[in-house]
């Protein structure tokens, strides 16, 4: 247990690095001047252009422009932005907002994927399951900023049942229809993931012999076939997480949320390369750590990842 | 010799009922018995392709799919057949934001310009961005994902580790970042989207023909055909490759229709195809600033966009039935 | 042992008894793509309280489904359309599923056939036999639990039932399943092919404990197998099945000597068990039975076309915390295979037989030792000499379904091998395969088919068609005949016998089943955890075997300790 802990610990830590060099060296280095991708398509003055030199070491061999920023990224010193704000101060203003708007995301496609991908498992081939099979893939069909629009359009403005745009205080309530929109497609491809796994668990051995046990039918489902059945979906909601950031741009941009999907938005747009890169890097340590979670969520629901 | 510590044990009788057991043996006319293992059929031979494309046949899902992939294909290669209208050349502002009017079924957009033109000239660029991306991450992701696979060991070890970091890049924020690079954001177009869009699209398309191959790599065919003097790369080409190729066919078809997706979100962020392109995407992003009071001009591309990337996804699916490894077997 | 202490001597005459269970005119169909398909047809079946009933059948007779739908666990799209199923008076074709699950586990218990995939592999031992005592109402304590385990002989039951599925070795695992089927002590046991997926020695002792307790229970058990032999050991009575009939049925000493269904004549003559009983038998009277196949043992005095000296494979194990460990799955093995004859290596899972046939193939490297092949070293050949090696020794496996490219139709399987080492052009390589077609009896018609549309029988004589083109002098069968129905299997070996007598072929057969080599084999290696424990003519193996473990096997043929009169033999 404590080894193989330890082993997706230690395979994590070349992915964090190799995802971060992959960015810095896509922004810094690849041909093209790097102060110019720094100051967008304004320009700088030369005075900035030579302080932005000075602050991200460009005059400095790659890897250690590589491995100063590290150092930084370990003490929270991220640097500015243009306006001389601390990059980290600006993070940690617009991340617990993203953090709620991800956590009810999650919660959603995670709770309503898998009782309704259950009980279309437990009724293949009935109308039920056929009509959310159909369902699913519309949902996964449709992009989702055109989603978000006509449910922002039909629920906020003709409805008139929440706000259109979500305030500066991004409460609970308002968040609600956002996060709705943020899970929605993931929310398909989990009740697809439980479907599948429930349809292929249901017609176990085990699950047979449970049921020649004298078990009753509840039980059967509820202990034999639904932990099984979660294995997959756990791993899909840790490689998710990094998919509902990414997602969160267009979700926050549509509901006006202001999160890091819209800051890091409005970065990209101003073409404000260290925060844009900032930003992703932070999200991929999240990404990491919950990859990290699934990991221990996946030893305690199958045993046998325990001495794999 | 060592000492027989287990002596044959002593002989048994049969054992024998303590009720009367009857006797009973069937009528032999009622019960032929066949000639053992005389298993051939009179159908023409079936092999695995055709018996999934005869299944493939009977899917309502495959049918609806296919006919709108068509129709869809045939508005890319011939556009002027769906309107008379030239997508940009009759834009007049006085038109702006107007409701359907004769020869405009669909009415204006912001600009003035007619929304089924732009609609069906817009349906080119999505589908080659989609077609190409998808081509080009089957050859390198399956590649890739084929020779780590059917080696394995440190080859393995190493191209694994390079999937899982471009697997922390989501789509979307990869594509954001790479359009950062000068090179990049200097030279959008249809060919450098295809390639961000491939650089981080392969690790999904690795991944699956990775755990399609490794399943094949053990099957005893593959084995016989070593044994025959067939080269490990022989093998690899001739026989586990071919047996891979359902589950990757699959995850491209559905791949094609998520690449799309893909495109008009960049686009519509503005940060993918320059505006001068004509795509649903653009289009999407240049209507949601009059939403409230337009929204026509948003919904119009938006279903041409969802119906396309349905009518793929929805192949995907109805391939998967078809040639399910699991239906396959036996 | 038999039923006779629970009653008097003949107690139908004086007290009958009702029977436990009584299938009458029962017919089951299962709902396909082809509209609704008879899987059971007019199956008539008795068992009294205590008795044990053995149904026996090849795959596809419907001796499972039938048992199944006695304890209402037909799959989703199966359904009885037809006849009674009465348990103890009462009909279960129309009881509600509340019922249904009264009586499941604490009326009627299951030992089901995989233990490796009937466990929940995500649940402690323990608890999953608590929660059978605790759905039927009994106390569930992790003492009561412990008493069930250690019934079925799991030693030390209470620090066992913490431990997982995948902690446990197959037989363990399968007591672990007897235990469950037992905890409640129902008066019917379903015994769905309760031992065929363990090791022979393993599987008599499985057998052997849950006969007595069934007995010490008074439990009668219904028992599901494919063996006939061991049907006619362990049951009262016998019941055959084929094509969803019975075709006969009967105490099972009557079956065996006096079958009259023609189906069930063949089974009789082709069962391995049998058979190899028959020709101990007629050995034993000097006769020379015309059940063995390979009846060159000792008259045939060539030379050795493979050695195998002091062969050894290493496997490295990697472990926790990044150590390794060295695995020896052969150790110092060495045998010959002697021109034309046939040499078995038998063992259990994890003996290192099929690893020294991957050897000899040149699949694997040695770690040590040699492998002659007239007189040249094949450890040490180059790539261009391996390359040529390869048409002189050949492979067929056991999984019919598994050894042949389901891309390929049975042509290019065939023509493969030709045209991988450039022999002939297309027209004489087309006539080579519908010859070598003709030698496996098998129409030239088949040459377009694909191999999922053949039976596993016709499968494995393309593959041995496949092993044959290029005229190899030996032939590694790894299992060949395991995965094959009695009747097939019967055929098959028949056919590998004439093979070898036309073309001179040498075969290195490797397989767990003893009764098989005793038909075919004039050479036996005894392997035992990578170690050769024993090898002599087949002969003096079986007649005087020298170690205990190979008399443990011996012992473990069904069958084996069954007096057969002599009219049998």
């Amino acid at each position: 247990m404590a080894w193989y802990l330890v082993r997706r610990f230690l395979q994590l830590i070349p992915v964090f690095l190799g995802a971060t060099l992959l960015i810095y060296f896509l922004v810094f280095s690849l041909p093209g001047d790097a102060t110019a991708a720094i100051c967008g398509e304004k320009g700088c003055t030369p005075a900035v252009e030579a302080s932005i030199r000075a602050q991200y070491n460009l005059d400095e061999p790659f890897w250690v422009q590589y491995f100063l920023y590290l150092k930084g990224l370990l003490t929270f010193d991220l640097g500015t932005n243009f306006a001389g704000r601390p990059i980290a101060e600006i993070i940690a203003n617009v991340f617990p907002t993203t953090a709620k708007l991800a956590v009810m995301a999650l919660v959603f496609e995670a709770v309503a994927g898998v009782v309704v991908g259950l009980f279309a498992g437990l009724k293949k081939g009935k109308l039920f399951d056929s009509t959310v099979l159909v369902v699913s893939l519309v949902v996964i069909a449709v992009p989702i900023f055109v989603l978000g629009f006509l449910m922002q359009f039909l629920i906020g403005v003709k409805l008139e049942w929440t706000n259109p745009t979500v305030s500066g205080d991004a409460t609970f309530t308002e968040l609600i229809l956002p996060a709705l929109v943020l899970g929605l497609v993931s929310f398909a491809y989990v009740l697809r993931l439980t479907r599948t796994a429930v349809i292929e668990n249901a017609s176990a051995d085990y699950v047979r012999t449970a049921t020649a046990k004298g078990l009753s039918r509840r039980r059967v489902i509820g202990v034999h076939v639904m932990r099984n059945s979660m294995i997959p979906v756990a791993t899909f909601l840790g490689a998710d997480l990094g998919a509902l950031m990414g997602g969160a741009i267009v979700t926050e941009g549509i509901f006006n949320v202001n999160g890091v999907g819209n800051t890091l938005y409005r970065a990209v747009l101003n073409g404000e390369a260290p925060v844009v890169v900032s930003i992703v890097t932070v999200l991929i340590l999240i990404f990491c750590l919950a990859n990290l979670l699934v990991d221990l969520l996946y030893a305690w629901l199958d045993p046998r990842i325990r001495y794999a | 010799m060592p000492e027989i510590e287990n002596p044959t044990p002593s002989p048994r009788r049969a054992k024998t009922s303590a009720y009367p057991v009857e006797h009973f043996v069937a009528d032999v006319s009622e019960t032929p018995v066949a000639a053992t293992d005389s298993k051939i059929s009179d159908d023409a031979p079936t092999s695995l392709w055709r018996e999934a494309w005869r299944n493939l046949r009977k899917q309502p899902l495959f049918i609806i799919s296919a006919i709108l992939i068509i129709a869809v294909i045939f508005v890319a290669l011939f556009p002027g057949l769906f309107t008379n209208e030239a997508p940009n050349d009759n834009c007049m502002l006085s038109n702006s934001d107007g409701g359907p009017a004769p020869g405009h079924l669909l009415g204006f957009t912001q600009q003035g310009c007619d929304i089924l033109a732009r609609v069906v000239y817009g349906t080119q660029s999505s589908l080659t961005v989609g077609l190409f991306a998808t081509i080009g991450v089957v050859i390198v992701g399956g590649l890739i994902g084929a020779v780590s696979g059917y080696f394995g060991g440190w080859v393995d070890a190493i191209l694994a580790r390079l999937g899982d970091i471009f697997f922390a890049l989501p789509l979307i924020l990869g594509a954001i970042v790479i359009v950062q690079v000068p090179f990049f954001r200097e030279n959008r177009n249809v060919w450098t989207l295809v390639l961000i869009l491939m650089t981080f699209g392969w690790p999904q398309i690795a991944r699956i023909t990775r755990a399609a191959v490794i399943e094949v790599r053990n099957a005893d065919f593959v084995t016989a055909a070593r044994s025959l003097g067939v080269s490990p790369f022989g093998a690899l080409v001739r026989h586990v490759i071919p047996n891979a190729l359902a589950p990757v066919i699959v995850i491209a078809t559905i791949s094609l229709g998520i690449f799309i997706v893909a495109e008009s979100t960049l686009s519509y962020l503005g940060i993918g195809l320059p505006p001068d392109v004509m795509s649903w995407g653009n289009d999407i992003f240049a209507a949601k600033s009059s939403l409230r009071t337009n929204p026509m001009a948003l919904f119009w591309p938006g279903l041409a966009l969802s119906l396309t990337v349905l009518s793929f996804i929805m192949l995907g699916d109805a391939l998967q039935d078809a040639l399910d490894p699991k239906a396959r077997k036996r | 042992m038999n039923g006779a202490e629970m009653n008097t001597e003949n107690p139908s005459a004086q007290n009958p008894v009702a029977p436990l269970l009584e299938l009458k005119d029962l017919a089951i169909t299962f709902k396909t793509n082809n509209g609704e398909v008879p899987a059971v047809k007019r199956a008539d079946l008795t068992i009294m309280p205590g008795e044990t009933v053995a149904i026996v059948g090849e795959s596809g007779s419907g001796k499972s489904t039938t048992a199944l739908a006695a304890i209402g666990l037909l799959p989703s799209n199966g359904r009885v359309s037809g006849g009674s199923i009465v348990f103890d008076g009462e009909d279960l074709t129309n009881v509600s599923e509340k019922r249904m699950i009264q009586l499941r586990g604490s009326s009627i218990g299951m030992v089901p056939q995989d233990p490796m995939s009937n466990l929940n592999p995500v649940w402690k031992i323990g608890f999953q036999v608590k929660e059978t005592l605790k759905a039927n109402g009994l106390p569930s304590g992790p003492k009561d639990v412990a008493k069930v385990l250690t019934e079925a002989g799991l030693p030390d039951a209470a620090a066992r039932a913490n431990q997982y599925p995948h902690e446990f070795s197959g037989g363990m695992r399968q007591r672990a399943l007897i235990a469950i089927g037992l905890a409640c002590r129902p008066r019917l046991l379903i015994a769905d092919e309760p031992t065929s997926a363990l090791d022979v020695t393993v599987q008599r002792q499985i057998l052997d404990h849950l006969e007595t307790m069934t007995d010490e229970l008074g439990t009668a058990v219904l028992l599901i197998t494919h063996d006939l032999g061991l049907a006619a050991e362990r049951a009262h009575k016998v019941v055959v099945m084929y094509k969803g009939q019975v075709v006969e049925s009967g105490p099972a000493l009557e079956l065996l000597t006096n079958p009259q269904h023609p189906y069930t004549q063949k089974l009789v003559a082709s069962a391995p068990s049998l058979a190899s009983r028959r020709i101990e038998s007629s050995k034993g009277t000097g006769r020379e039975s015309d059940e063995v196949l390979a009846p060159h043992a000792e008259d045939l005095q060539t030379d050795n076309v493979i050695e195998v000296k002091n062969l050894v494979k290493v496997y490295k194990i990697r472990g926790g915390w990044g150590k390794s460990s060295d695995f020896k799955a052969v150790d110092d093995v060495s045998f010959a295979i002697k021109r034309g004859t046939t040499t078995a290596v038998v063992g259990e899972s994890g003996s290192g037989k099929s690893t020294v046939a991957k050897m000899v193939l040149g699949l694997e490297d040695a770690t040590d030792g040699s492998i002659t092949f007239d007189g040249v070293d094949i450890t040490s050949l180059g790539r261009k000499e391996m390359f040529n090696f390869r048409r002189r020794v050949q492979p067929i496996f056991q999984d019919p379904y598994g050894s042949l490219d389901p891309m390929y139709n049975i042509f290019r399987t065939i023509e493969e091998p030709l045209r991988v080492h450039g022999v002939g052009n297309a027209k004489s390589r087309e006539a080579k395969v519908r010859n070598l077609l003709d030698q496996v009896a098998l129409p030239a018609s088949m040459m377009q088919r694909f191999p999922n549309e053949l039976s596993g029988g016709q499968r494995q004589r393309v593959a041995i068609a496949r092993a044959l083109a290029l005229d190899p002098e030996v032939v590694i069968c790894d299992e060949a005949v395991s995965a094959l129905d009695v009747l097939v299997q019967a055929q098959i070996l028949k056919l590998l016998a004439d093979l070898q007598s036309e073309l001179g072929l040498s075969y290195l057969f490797i397989t767990h089943d003893l009764a098989v080599v005793r038909q075919i084999a004039d050479h036996v290696c005894v392997m035992e955890k990578g170690k050769l424990v024993e090898k002599g003519t087949t002969d003096d193996v079986f007649e005087k075997p020298q170690t205990a473990y190979t008399q443990a096997l011996l012992d473990a043929i069904p069958g084996a300790g069954l007096m057969l009169p002599p009219e049998v033999a």
